[in-house]
């Protein structure tokens, strides 16, 4: 027999040897030397925590009790990492991209980060775990006590609790020392995960050194072995079916479930391709340990006394054997699976208890006095260190509670039960959108209820908070309400029972209750980024292939950039990589450089989705489809701004044309018009100088020629003047810069001056004017002078125009309310069509101007006089013959002067 | 034998002032003042020079001389352009449609009759 103290130092150097090898790791890890620290083995055995004391003592115990049923327990792992690998790298990616610190952390973020349901996983884990370290702490002791004595009740009970509580305080100083040096999730504990490696080392090596001893020490090779195992009093095939799929499905489940093993598989992975090494090495871990369970129970019931305990055969065999060394290394062995499973969930624990239940709630007390100050980051890691020291705490005080009670194995199943509820929330939310925050609480609460109701509280056998009263009759004594028998459902295993109540629910719940609430806009965007995680993100943090042709991004870059700009990018590029006149390589950094560039352009989710497609050859994903939609929706609305502005440029050119159209007219009227005025101006000037210069000559001019050509001289001189008379008022007229009187003053009156002012044509031939008198007689307040002018020039063109031998001229006289209307018809052949349009142009002499002796301006000035006086004057084809007609206010308007019409 | 001119001119003082002028230098002045009818008139009268007004009623003084120049009887026939206008881009029209000689309104006596002189000797 060993002594105690022996032992205790051995235990001491033991821990002391892990300190060191956590520390060195942990300097390493901080010197940027990770090497093997971030090697899949590494990685593979510190997966190895799954197999706990529990099942480095208790799977022989329960082999010799229930045959096979422990390799169920192997085989739910195995199965997992073999087969649902996938799911695991999902896991694995999710964590990182999100920065997920724990499971509690990933279930409440990927249900919209509800707070609530990160509290409610907590305390499943807390629940679910307590009674696991529990557990642990008491194998530890156990086996401390057989080795010292021999026998595992050989210890007094003090002893046992003093081990436990000082193992219990050694765990919390290791943990709180390894396990909260940093906070930042991403940097990983790497200390922990060594040592933990190291004692998967410890732990595999002693447990096939025992069974190699075993085998061959102690019986006489396999075939011995064989023999012995049917002949053995181990029924291989005790366990039924239901449990057997039962103990696969829940060893599958706290594969993924445990939170530390979600915390060395997914928190504390480094690289995601060393899953890939896991999912084969992992299960020939499982395998090796479980290779020799069943050699030693048979060799442990043949050669130990009845009555031994199953559950310590690994050591008490060697101890039989006087083997004091191998049982040394089997306790270390035990030791290394305890305390490594210990300090992983008291990790995983902590963190949780620290970020969602005693932060919050400090963040709420905090909030009453001040904005957050100071350094958060102390009093987060106080926090995580007291929540370790806690848990510890817990544990301990869950195994003195208790006392050694129940067999090892059962209270691991329990456990498994209880973690397991996260199942149906944690895969629904990793496949399956339509998952809501409201069916994750619904399900697991009920699971929650459910487990605690009908497993984890009858597990106390009616000591604790449920009586064994209730245990047989139900609360009440009502029947259907029996824990062990739910609904009447009887004759069925307690663990398959309490799976079946518990998961059924909730997953049921779960399910219905997505399907009829509707998830949060986070919760829907949280949905979508976790269940298409491959296409947001990439393995390394980064792109995972860049592989990629340049000359791919190059193509696209010139669409989007322009082939000049992406030309200049790509040179720059390729010349900061040294490589002048070639294409660069497509590295990181010029990648991303290049997205930005392009972001600028075509914004930023369309700019990733391209290069994306071209680096990851990844498909685009519904949001990012939302992204360039709203993209597009912004693009498309700058385009109907630009499609209204070239309308309106359109329209202003438009009318830049118009109106240069109408300078350009104005133009030629004005050349047309002082060609006119030239012409005009020129013709009396001519015949004015000829005969100027004919009578300067003298010569034999005859006394009624010199006359008659003084006479042409006077006259052209006088159609000159009244031609500039006629250009000057027009232009004023024109100009609306012409001064209008009122002066009241009759129609009649104004008509007979105007055939008076013209009678002198009458010599030649007399115009028969007809009028309606009483029609005439309008009172007028207008400018009597101007509107006369109009009458004078209709009736003189009529004079002067009218190609018939008797002339007539009707005047006819309309009174329209406050308007006059008047018809000037006259009997003459009317107007060409043609010329109908011209005839109120200026100079628009439609005949011999010489006959008319005017420069044909007079309708022009009257359109411009009825246009002053707020009337008009128009030609009305008709008849044939000439009819003009004249309409004008009675009254004038007061300040008027302008064109009104 | 005095040579005959013909003038088509539209403005009665003028057709007075140029007859005379001509007359008293001893040629054959006949008149004319419809464009419309001007290049029948010519054609019957085959005068030895024409004067020829651009602002005729019913026909221009160029189409009238286009008109001529594209007969073979008339084509050498020396002609007077006189116009009131005087623009540049009419004299450039009078000499393209080949005018013997341009003159704007108002001209001296004398130069009337230098020109008139030179076209016929």
């Amino acid at each position: 027999m060993l002594s105690f103290n022996i032992l205790v130092l051995v235990a001491t150097l033991y821990v002391t040897f892990l300190f060191i090898v956590a520390f060195a790791a942990d300097r390493r890890a901080k010197a940027g030397r990770l090497g093997w620290l971030r090697s899949p083995l590494v990685y593979t055995l510190s997966l190895s925590i799954y197999t706990t004391a529990w099942t480095f003592y208790g799977a022989v115990g329960s082999a010799v009790r229930n045959g096979l049923e422990f390799f169920a327990i192997y085989l739910g792992p195995t199965l997992v990492f073999v087969g649902w690998w996938w799911v695991l790298r999902k896991l694995v990616r999710i964590g990182r991209t999100h920065r997920i610190t724990s499971i509690a952390d990933l279930l409440s973020s990927r249900y919209g980060k509800s707070a609530f349901l990160a509290v409610i996983v907590t305390l499943l884990a807390v629940v679910g775990s307590t009674p696991y370290i529990a557990l642990q702490l008491q194998s530890v002791a156990l086996s401390f006590a057989t080795l010292a004595t021999g026998e595992a009740s050989g210890l007094g009970a003090s002893d046992v609790n003093g081990t436990a509580f000082w193992l219990a305080a050694g765990l919390a100083v290791f943990t709180i020392l390894f396990g909260t040096r940093n906070l930042d999730a991403n940097e990983r504990h790497h200390g922990v995960v060594t040592a933990i490696a190291v004692e998967a080392i410890v732990k595999l090596f002693a447990l096939l050194a025992v069974g190699i001893f075993v085998v061959w020490g102690v019986a006489e090779g396999p075939s011995d072995i064989l023999e012995r195992v049917s002949k053995a009093n181990i029924n291989l095939s005790s366990t039924s079916g239901s449990r057997w799929v039962t103990l696969l499905f829940l060893s599958g489940a706290a594969i993924i479930c445990l939170p530390r093993m979600f915390q060395v598989t997914v928190v504390e992975n480094s690289d995601e391709s060393h899953l890939s090494t896991a999912s084969w090495a992992f299960p020939l871990y499982l395998f090796l340990m479980s290779l020799f369970v069943l050699p030693i129970a048979v060799v442990g019931l043949a050669e130990l006394p009845k009555g031994a305990n199953p559950d310590l055969f690994v050591l008490t065999l060697p101890i039989a054997h006087n083997q004091e060394g191998l049982a040394m290394l089997v306790f270390l062995g035990g030791f290394s699976s305890a305390t490594s499973m210990v300090i992983v969930a008291a990790i995983a624990l902590a963190t949780m208890v620290s970020n969602h239940i005693v932060m919050p709630f400090w963040l709420y007390l905090r909030r009453s006095r001040q904005a957050v100050s100071g350094d958060v980051r102390s009093i987060l890691l106080l926090s995580r260190r007291i929540s370790i020291a806690a848990i510890l705490a817990l544990g301990y005080g869950y195994f003195r509670f208790t006392g050694g009670t129940g067999a090892l194995a059962s209270i691991g199943l329990i456990a498994f039960t209880g973690v397991a509820q996260i199942l149906p929330a944690l895969i629904g939310g990793l496949f399956w959108r339509g998952a809501t925050r409201k069916g994750a609480i619904a399900g697991l609460c009920a699971g929650f209820f459910l487990w605690v109701y009908t497993l984890f509280l009858p597990s106390f056998g009616g000591a604790w908070l449920m009586s064994a009263d209730v245990l047989v009759y139900g609360p009440f004594h009502i029947e259907m309400l029996r824990p062990r028998a739910l609904f009447g459902v009887l004759d069925m295993d307690p663990l398959v029972h309490a799976l079946i109540w518990s998961m059924g629910v909730n997953t049921l719940l779960f399910l219905v209750v997505s399907m009829v609430t509707f998830p949060t806009p986070l919760e829907r965007l949280q949905g979508v980024q976790f269940v298409n995680v491959f296409q947001h993100s990439s393995g390394q943090g980064q792109r995972s292939s860049m592989s990629v042709a340049t000359d791919d991004l190059l193509v696209v870059a010139q669409r989007i950039l322009g082939s000049e700009r992406a030309l200049a990018l790509f040179r720059d590029a390729a010349l900061k990589q040294g490589k002048e006149g070639g294409l660069p390589d497509p590295t990181r950094d010029f990648v991303e450089q290049l997205e930005r560039q392009m972001a600028g352009t075509v914004g930023a989710a369309t700019a990733h989705a391209m290069i994306g497609q071209i680096t990851d050859g990844a498909t685009l994903s519904v949001e990012d489809l939302i992204a360039v939609a709203d993209e597009t929706a912004q693009i498309m609305e700058h385009t109907v701004q630009l499609e209204a502005k070239s309308q309106e440029l359109a329209q202003t050119a438009q009318k830049l044309q118009h109106a240069n159209e109408k300078l350009t007219e104005l133009s030629i009227q004005k050349d047309g018009f002082l060609s006119q005025i030239s012409h005009e101006l020129r013709t009396p000037m001519t015949s004015i100088r000829a005969f100027a210069e004919i009578l300067r000559e003298g010569g034999s001019l005859t006394e009624d020629q010199a006359r008659k050509y003084s006479s042409i001289i006077l006259e052209e001189s006088i159609r000159l003047t009244r031609l500039l008379d006629e250009i000057l008022d027009l232009s004023v007229l024109e100009n609306g810069q012409v001064v209008l009187k009122r002066d009241h003053g009759k129609l009649s009156e104004l008509v007979d001056r105007a055939i008076a002012a013209t009678s002198s044509y009458d010599n030649e031939r007399p115009l028969k004017i007809i009028r309606d008198l009483p029609s005439e007689d309008i009172d007028l307040v207008t400018d009597l002078d101007r509107l006369s002018q109009v009458f004078i020039n209709l009736v003189s063109n009529t004079r002067k125009y009218c190609d018939v031998a008797v002339p007539e001229l009707e005047i006819a006289v309309r009174r329209l309310g406050d308007l006059v209307k008047m018809d000037f018809r006259d009997n003459g052949s009317g107007i060409a069509e043609k010329h109908r349009e011209i005839v109120f142009e200026k100079f628009s002499r439609l005949s011999d101007a010489s006959s008319a002796g005017s420069a044909g301006l007079g309708l022009a000035i009257s359109r411009e006089i009825m246009r002053n006086l707020g009337g008009k004057i128009e030609f009305v084809p008709g008849d044939g013959r000439t009819l003009f007609r004249v309409i004008f206010p009675i009254e004038l308007a007061e300040n008027s002067g302008k064109p009104m019409v | 034998m005095a040579k005959h001119v013909l003038l088509i001119e539209d403005e009665p003082n003028i057709i007075e002032a140029i007859s005379f002028i001509l007359r008293q230098d001893g040629w054959k002045v006949s008149t004319h003042s419809d464009g419309t009818k001007a290049v029948a008139e010519i054609a019957r009268v085959a005068p030895d020079l024409v004067i020829l007004d651009v602002m005729l009623p019913g026909r221009s003084g160029f189409e009238i001389l286009q008109d001529l120049r594209s007969r073979a009887e008339t084509e050498k026939l020396p002609v007077l352009m006189l116009t009131a206008k005087g623009q540049t881009r009419d004299r450039q029209a009078a000499q393209d449609l080949g005018a013997s000689h341009y003159m704007t309104k108002p001209f001296s006596n004398q130069e009337m009759l230098d020109v008139v002189r030179g076209l016929i000797a």
